[in-house]
């Protein structure tokens, strides 16, 4: 194996330090460390991270191989400096059995451009009406602990229920994709101002706000672990603090287009939750579905909220919820549009935006918490001597445009099409081996 | 003049004007032996119709040709757009037939605007989803004017279902601009959040017809669907009709000169009587009428028709 060593780097924001990696593992930390037969890689101005996790992705393989495949979805994700990311259930099959989980997981494998850890549907065919086989993915080889029917909610309270108390068996945790289907029937956008304007079913936030709070409660009472999906209110926020106070053992996550979009984009407005960003940018125009996410874009009082209770811990992590999406799917009219945005090539540029430069709350919210919540072991520690080499290296003086034809994603439905994003991932390591240096991918 | 109709909020006031006035002296040329005007010779019109609506492409068409215009009419019903063939794919076509203006009726809100996207022409929203159906708020301007003399400073009350009525929202945006005063009537499930604040400002919102009715110079009476009832925006048509039904006692709480508009079709018996809709007050008549006219001034306006 090869071996590496990083100069004079921040580890997570502290005073420059060398970085020696050797057989996969952080060997030494120090100042003026040698190592004759290592790679030199220049830290000088970089931070080091532990490599970055993401809860939410969607790789659409097996079934959209167009949109994305698991090695592409990888390949975005280590350029965005993750080393690992869970796969969200919602394929064509739906991975609902042990058979698709480790599919993906081994296509994950094969790729070895992050760990990709599968999530299985609680479902059948994330239909909700039926229990998946939720014990044979946990014990099948990609050993499944997050089981979601992402994309639908699961709205049968007594599903949910069970769902939560079986998974107390080993140790799962139920995502929660938060949408009461009654009160979002036809909608398409997030119920307000804007959508009153553009003539466009809206999605109220008491639409999430009341599965979050029902959930909390069932999960309170049978004793289990619950986790929400991508929250969009400042309501939500609001029943998630009230449910920690009390001690529910509750995890949730935001995207990054959550704490920087609001639903006036949609009407082709710039106003953005952060001043710096909208300065060098305006949207395409009105009625552009590369805006169409599920829950919708919110307006600038819930991102607001939601920057808050991600910075106070009300909200754990930020999640992607990379979606990627053909061009055929997002060239059409908004209401025909596929809702989703790709997010793992800029989240952190996002994160930065909302939190930095706040190292620790970054690599807490972007890598430890989301590690400990997946039970991802080797992933979301601090390099220091000993531990699995999975970290990133980013240039937080950096500033770059992002340009959709040249990213690494199969799909190109970014919201962020030629706005300038403060910090750039230099290099990613997975277990002590680089899938990016330079800021391009290895392989 | 503007590049594309889409709005009833793209018109400032004295582009209104100009069309309503245009459209005035359009309304001679119907009186006349040959009812044509040679000044779009020449030029395409593709109405471009993903929706069934007889009555607003008849009168597109009666427009276009009046203006010596050659008109396509495209049913994308059921044609290819139906086998998957998208509206980029169609606007594709539409441009390499050298469409000078593209009418379009679309059930998806928004659909004229992204189709104003892909081709180079002039796009006129001929109704959207629920969004707007500028056209309509026009010839409703104009019909008002005809009748009443004025815009600025009238009382207009619309009425029925706000929520899913691209005439109300056209309307409202319009109206507000040339200095009326818009009332929306309803139930609360039939009127959208935020309406005001999102549309104009100085717009009231009442959920009692009665109370409004003395005090307004127009009523203007929405088409309200059958179906919402099973979707429970209200209880019966029985009991919608009660409350906010036109009949002949509310129609004499009107101030004398009040007129009664509908964009039609009409539901009689639901949400206006037929005593009210066959009065002298009621406008119906003359709204289809000065369609064309507004719908010939707002193609000529848009082609250039002015600079030739
Ligand atoms: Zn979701």
């Amino acid at each position: 194996m090869t071996a590496y060593l990083i100069t004079s780097v921040s580890v997570v924001g502290a005073a420059p330090t060398d970085l020696l990696i050797r057989d996969g593992v952080v060997a030494e930390v120090g100042s003026g460390l040698n190592a004759p037969d290592a790679t030199v890689v220049d830290g000088t101005g970089l931070v080091a991270l532990p490599g970055l996790v993401d809860l939410h992705t969607h790789l659409r393989e097996p079934g959209r191989e167009d949109a994305e495949t698991v090695e592409s979805g990888s390949r975005a994700a280590a350029l965005g400096g993750y080393t690992a990311v869970c796969a969200m259930a919602n394929t064509s099959p739906v991975a609902d059995t042990a058979g698709v989980v480790e599919q993906v997981w081994r296509l994950g494998r094969e790729a070895s451009l992050v760990d990709v850890q599968p999530i299985g549907a609680v479902t059948v065919g994330l239909a909700g009406e039926r229990l998946a086989e939720l014990g044979a993915m946990a014990d099948s080889a990609a050993r499944v602990r997050i089981f979601s029917d992402d994309g639908h909610c699961v709205a049968d309270p007594k599903l949910m229920r069970r769902a939560l108390e079986y998974v107390k068996a080993f140790d799962g945790i139920i995502a929660q994709h938060a949408e009461e289907p009654r009160l979002t029937e036809g909608a398409q956008m997030h119920e307000g101002e804007v959508s009153t304007r553009l003539g466009l079913i809206g999605w109220p936030a008491v639409a999430e706000e009341a599965i979050i709070a029902r959930d909390v409660l069932l999960t309170e009472h049978v004793g289990s672990r619950l986790h929400v999906c991508h929250v969009s209110t400042a309501g939500s926020v609001e029943v998630l603090r009230q449910a920690k106070a009390r001690g529910v053992r509750v995890t949730a996550e935001v995207t990054p287009h959550h704490l920087l979009l609001t639903d006036e984009v949609v009407s082709g407005r710039s106003e953005l939750a952060s001043p710096a960003l909208a300065n060098n940018w305006s949207p395409a125009g009105v009625y552009d579905p590369v805006f169409k996410v599920n829950p919708p874009l919110r307006t600038a009082s819930d991102v607001a909220a939601l920057r808050a209770a991600l910075a106070d811990g009300v909200i754990d992590v930020i999640a992607t919820d990379h979606a990627p999406h053909s061009v055929e799917d997002k060239e059409c009219e908004w209401a025909y549009a596929r809702p989703g945005m790709l997010g793992l090539e800029t989240a952190l540029s996002i994160a930065l935006d909302v939190l930095g430069p706040e190292w620790d709350l970054i690599a807490e919210r972007m890598s430890r918490t989301p590690a400990r919540i997946a039970g991802l072991t080797g992933h979301g520690v601090d390099p220091a001597p000993g531990v699995p080499a999975n970290l990133t290296l980013i240039d937080p003086a950096a500033r770059r445009t992002i340009e959709p034809a040249e990213l690494a994603s199969r799909s190109r439905n970014t919201p962020y099409a030629r706005m300038t994003l403060p910090g750039r991932i230099v290099a990613t390591f997975l277990r002590g081996e680089p899938t990016v240096l330079d800021g391009k991918a290895v392989k | 003049m503007i590049k594309h109709l889409l709005s009833g909020g793209d018109l400032d006031a004295d582009t209104a004007t100009e069309i309503l006035d245009t459209a005035a002296e359009m309304a001679t040329v119907a009186g006349r032996e040959i009812k044509k005007l040679p000044a779009l010779r020449g030029r395409t019109v593709v109405n471009l119709f993903y929706e069934d609506s007889t009555r607003t492409r008849i009168s597109f068409e009666a427009a276009a040709k009046r203006l010596s215009a050659d008109v396509i009419n495209f049913s994308a019903k059921g044609s290819s757009v139906t086998k998957g063939e998208s509206l980029k794919d169609t606007a594709l076509t539409l441009q390499a037939m050298g469409a000078d203006a593209v009418v379009v009726r679309h059930p998806a809100s928004g659909a004229p605007h992204r189709l104003a996207n892909w081709v180079d022409g002039s796009v006129v929203n001929a109704g959207d989803g629920t969004h707007e159906h500028p056209t309509q708020a026009l010839l409703d301007a104009y019909t008002m004017r005809a009748r009443l003399g004025r815009l600025a400073g009238l009382s207009v009350a619309v009425v029925g279902d706000v929520l899913h009525s691209r005439v109300a929202r056209s309307n409202v945006l319009l109206l507000s601009t040339l200095g009326a005063k818009v009332t929306l009537v309803g139930p609360p499930t039939l009127i959208p959040v935020d309406i005001a604040g999102a549309l104009a400002p100085a717009t009231d919102v009442s959920y009692d017809l009665d109370s409004v009715l003395p005090n307004v110079d127009v009523v203007m009476m929405l088409r309200v669907q059958r179906e919402r009832m099973n979707d429970s925006y209200f209880p019966s048509a029985r009991e919608y009709a009660r409350r906010y039904g036109l009949d002949g006692p509310r129609m004499r709480r009107l101030p004398e000169h009040a007129i009664v508009m509908h964009p039609g079709p009409m539901n009689r018996g639901m949400e206006i009587t037929p005593e009210v809709a066959d009065s002298p007050r009621s406008t119906i008549v003359e709204q289809v009428t000065n369609g064309v006219s507004v719908r010939m001034a707002v193609l000529y306006l848009l082609l250039g028709g002015n600079n030739r």
